[in-house]
């Protein structure tokens, strides 16, 4: 196509560029522009008093402005727009790492100095020294730890079962169009969405029902968490178990072994590694809840071992309530509430780092 | 497998005949014909009876709330000497109670919404077309990280560093835009405003939005998104003509399923704001501020006497039938316009056609992909 053939077209206004060759901004005007702006920010807020946050943003609008400015200027303004979208985006991304590093530094930054073998092993409790006759106060987390361990067990043995058959009924047995496959379908998406402190007050008023008033107890906090683990594993392992292929189970069928046989044989051995990658990080998200637990089971400082009975309380619940029910002595109930938020993220790290362990190690070698 | 051959194909005429259960296997591609054993009818009554109590937990979660609520929700609110005392004093009934905590709850997320969507978008944009390959993949995982943190420690996160770090920011918009009525009043001191509160709900629903949106964005097919830079679009042109179409439905359920989720956040909004039963819409004062229905429940529960928890739990069904609805509607439109019935479907067909032929294929492509958003048999919604 020649330029003549263009300027037939359309009617041109003043001399016709070249849009190819005309008007380009140097390759690495962005990063140029980046340095100046925040040259710039850094001369505006030395004037005024620095600080980092207000150094970053107005050098973000500078550099905005100003690329576009520069851009529409010497190149046009649809190039221009394109310029500014990059760097919105860029900075959206960039706004979304402040909160999660803010948050990583914060907790480590607060919870390393509570959390050691002290903190970890003793519950907290008021200690009486027989010598100096003083009252001191022991801050501990054993007590959270093990009802976590306790709760959180409890509800991945009600509902990894109750998942991985869903899944397996889904995939395997029921057919796409039947009512009741479209209607599980359906319920567990509606699952996924139900509100955790909805799950709480669900469990609180089975409870209840059947145990009568002041029925804190950890199971129904379990419960409650089973209401919320449900779903997810049921998703997870409904994808997982898509993932084998057809040939695997028509071979299988082929040789006469029986629709169970096929399952229990076949199908999840070659799943396992997802159904487990899975099922961890389902525990990883429901171990990290607080409102249904809080509801359910209530919270307290003393040992309960009894799942059946007594309130029980959690990592999350314990930092939540170290912080709104403090006791005399308030930074310590604070140090407390952050050296619980800082173990409970490491159980997070450590049920996530299984995860993607075995998903690697265990995955079926040459199927994927 | 000690059968002989004629027992096998006795087993298999009886299977045969009782293929008209509901689940049975009908000769589809994945069941063939097997013969039955006890294990395999245990094991599929085993399967068949989780996925039913699946509908049975579901059930029960309402029928359990409604029937605890229920004595909350009928009784004299001005005259029963268990609700004119303490939290749920001088309401009129139920009704009055919950009003104003609905507005509270639709509000925050709403402000939640409208702060962490746009963000959420741009991550994943970024995420899918922006970013170099090789940095996409970390880069999702580090907003996948952004999940897994808890709720409570975003909530004592939002406390000690968001509160104190908003004060400037807050008096700075009292200031000079206090005639706006969302940021009218007595500006805060403390830092326990709506506005706090719903900056840690938008840092809470941006891992949602963005992992949805990420997805649908790269499924977006790649012959749309090369015939546009073809015709000489920029990048962003690209994105908005090729792209945005193509996602629009997945974006809005996306953002609907991050709703859902800050409707029900409890734990950063019962520590960070400080709330007042009204209908407000200021953001930036201590006292003044909406409450959310899951924070309400939170915050009063252990104080609660045994008829107010009934109430507390009513709170709860209506929180539950709101996030209910917004699901609904999320899923609804996901399965109805979302790339996942019918762009797959297409790419498919696009797939089968002879390789040799590009302009078929653009053809087929063009036709049966959601570009269109015109044509009402491609489902998506009129602009």
């Amino acid at each position: 196509m020649t330029a003549s053939s263009v300027s037939r077209t359309s009617v041109p206004r003043g001399p016709i560029v070249n849009s190819l060759k005309s008007g380009q901004l140097p390759r690495f005007v962005e990063l140029y522009a980046v340095v100046a702006a925040l040259a710039i920010s850094a001369g505006v807020l030395a004037a005024i008093g620095f600080n980092v946050v207000g150094w970053l943003v107005i050098a973000a609008i500078v550099y905005l402005v100003g690329i576009g400015v520069l851009s529409s200027l010497v190149e046009n303004r649809r190039k221009a727009t394109d310029r500014v979208v990059r760097g919105l985006v860029t900075v959206a991304f960039l706004i979304a790492m402040a909160p999660l590093i803010s948050t990583l530094y914060t907790v480590i930054d607060r919870g390393i100095g509570v959390v050691n073998w002290n903190f970890v092993s003793t519950t907290t409790k008021a200690v009486f020294n027989p010598t100096t006759f003083k009252v001191t106060t022991n801050i501990g987390a054993w007590q959270a730890v093990v009802g976590t361990l306790i709760i959180t067990g409890i509800a991945a043995l009600i509902s990894i079962p109750i998942g991985i058959l869903t899944a397996i009924y889904l995939v395997e047995y029921s057919q796409k169009a039947t009512w009741m496959s479209r209607t599980v379908t359906f319920l567990v998406d509606v699952m996924t969405g139900i509100p955790s402190i909805v799950a709480g007050l669900f469990a609180f008023s089975l409870f209840t029902l059947i145990v009568g008033p002041k029925a804190f107890s950890g199971f129904s906090a379990s419960v409650a968490l089973a209401v919320l683990m449900v779903p997810i594993v049921v998703r997870s392992s409904e994808e997982m178990l898509k993932l084998v292929s057809l040939e695997l189970r028509e071979a299988s069928y082929a040789l006469g072994v029986s629709k169970f046989a096929t399952i229990t044989k076949i199908v999840l051995p070659t799943a396992i590694s997802g159904l487990v990658t899975g099922v961890m990080l389902a525990i990883a998200r429901v171990i990290g809840e607080t409102a249904p637990i809080f509801i359910a089971a209530s919270f307290t400082p003393n040992l309960n071992l009894n799942a059946f009975m007594g309130a029980m309380e959690t990592l999350p619940v314990m930092a939540y309530s170290e912080y709104k029910f403090p006791s005399t002595d308030i930074q310590g109930s604070i140090a407390a509430a952050w050296g619980a938020a800082f173990l409970l993220i490491i159980l997070v790290v450590i049920l996530n780092l299984i995860a993607r362990i075995v998903a690697r190690v265990f995955s079926p070698k040459g199927l994927r | 497998m000690s059968e002989t051959p004629a027992d096998l194909r006795v087993q298999t005429r009886t299977t045969s005949s009782t293929a008209n259960r509901p689940g049975a296997p009908k000769g589809s591609a994945r069941t063939g014909r097997t013969k039955s054993r006890p294990a395999d009818a245990i094991f599929k009554g085993l399967s068949t009876g989780a996925a039913s109590l699946i509908m049975a937990i579901l059930a029960g979660v309402a029928i359990f709330l409604i029937i605890k609520a229920i004595p909350a929700i009928t009784a004299n609110w001005t005259t029963n000497p268990q609700l004119t005392t303490g939290v749920t004093q001088g309401h009129s009934s139920f009704w009055t109670y919950v009003a104003p905590l609905i507005w509270g709850t639709i509000f925050v997320s709403a402000i939640g919404l409208l702060i962490g969507a746009p963000i959420a978008i741009g991550i994943a944009l970024f995420i899918s077309h922006y970013a170099p390959r090789r940095v996409a993949g970390i880069l999702s995982y580090i907003v996948d990280l952004l999940a897994a943190v808890p709720s409570i420690v975003f909530g004592l996160w939002g406390i000690f560093v968001i509160r104190p770090f908003l004060l400037p920011l807050t008096a700075w918009l009292n200031h000079h835009l206090g005639w706006i009525p969302f940021f009218s009043g007595q500006p805060s001191t403390t830092g326990s405003t709506v506005l706090a509160g719903s900056i840690v709900l938008a840092v809470m629903v941006i891992p949602i939005i963005t992992a949805i949106s990420r997805e649908i964005f790269l499924q977006t097919p790649r012959l749309h998104e090369e015939a546009a830079l073809a015709m000489g679009a920029t990048k962003w042109e690209m994105i908005r003509l090729a792209v945005f179409p193509y996602a629009r439905s997945g974006m809005i359920s996306a953002i609907l399923l991050g709703l859902g989720r800050a409707l029900g956040e409890t734990m950063a909004i019962a520590l960070i704001v400080s709330p007042s039963l009204i209908f407000s819409l200021k953001i930036l004062t201590d006292g003044r501020n909406s409450q959310t229905v899951a924070a309400n429940i939170a915050l009063n529960f252990p104080d609660a006497n045994d008829l107010q928890r009934d109430a507390l739990i009513g709170t709860g069904l209506m929180l539950f039938v709101i996030s209910f609805v917004v699901n609904l509607v999320a899923r609804v439109i996901v399965d109805r316009t979302g790339p996942g019935a019918k762009g797959r479907k297409a790419k498919r067909r696009s797939a089968q056609l002879p390789p040799s032929d590009p302009s078929t294929i653009l053809l087929t492509d063009d036709a049966a992909g959601p570009l269109h958003t015109s044509r009402p048999t491609e489902g998506s919604q009129p602009a």
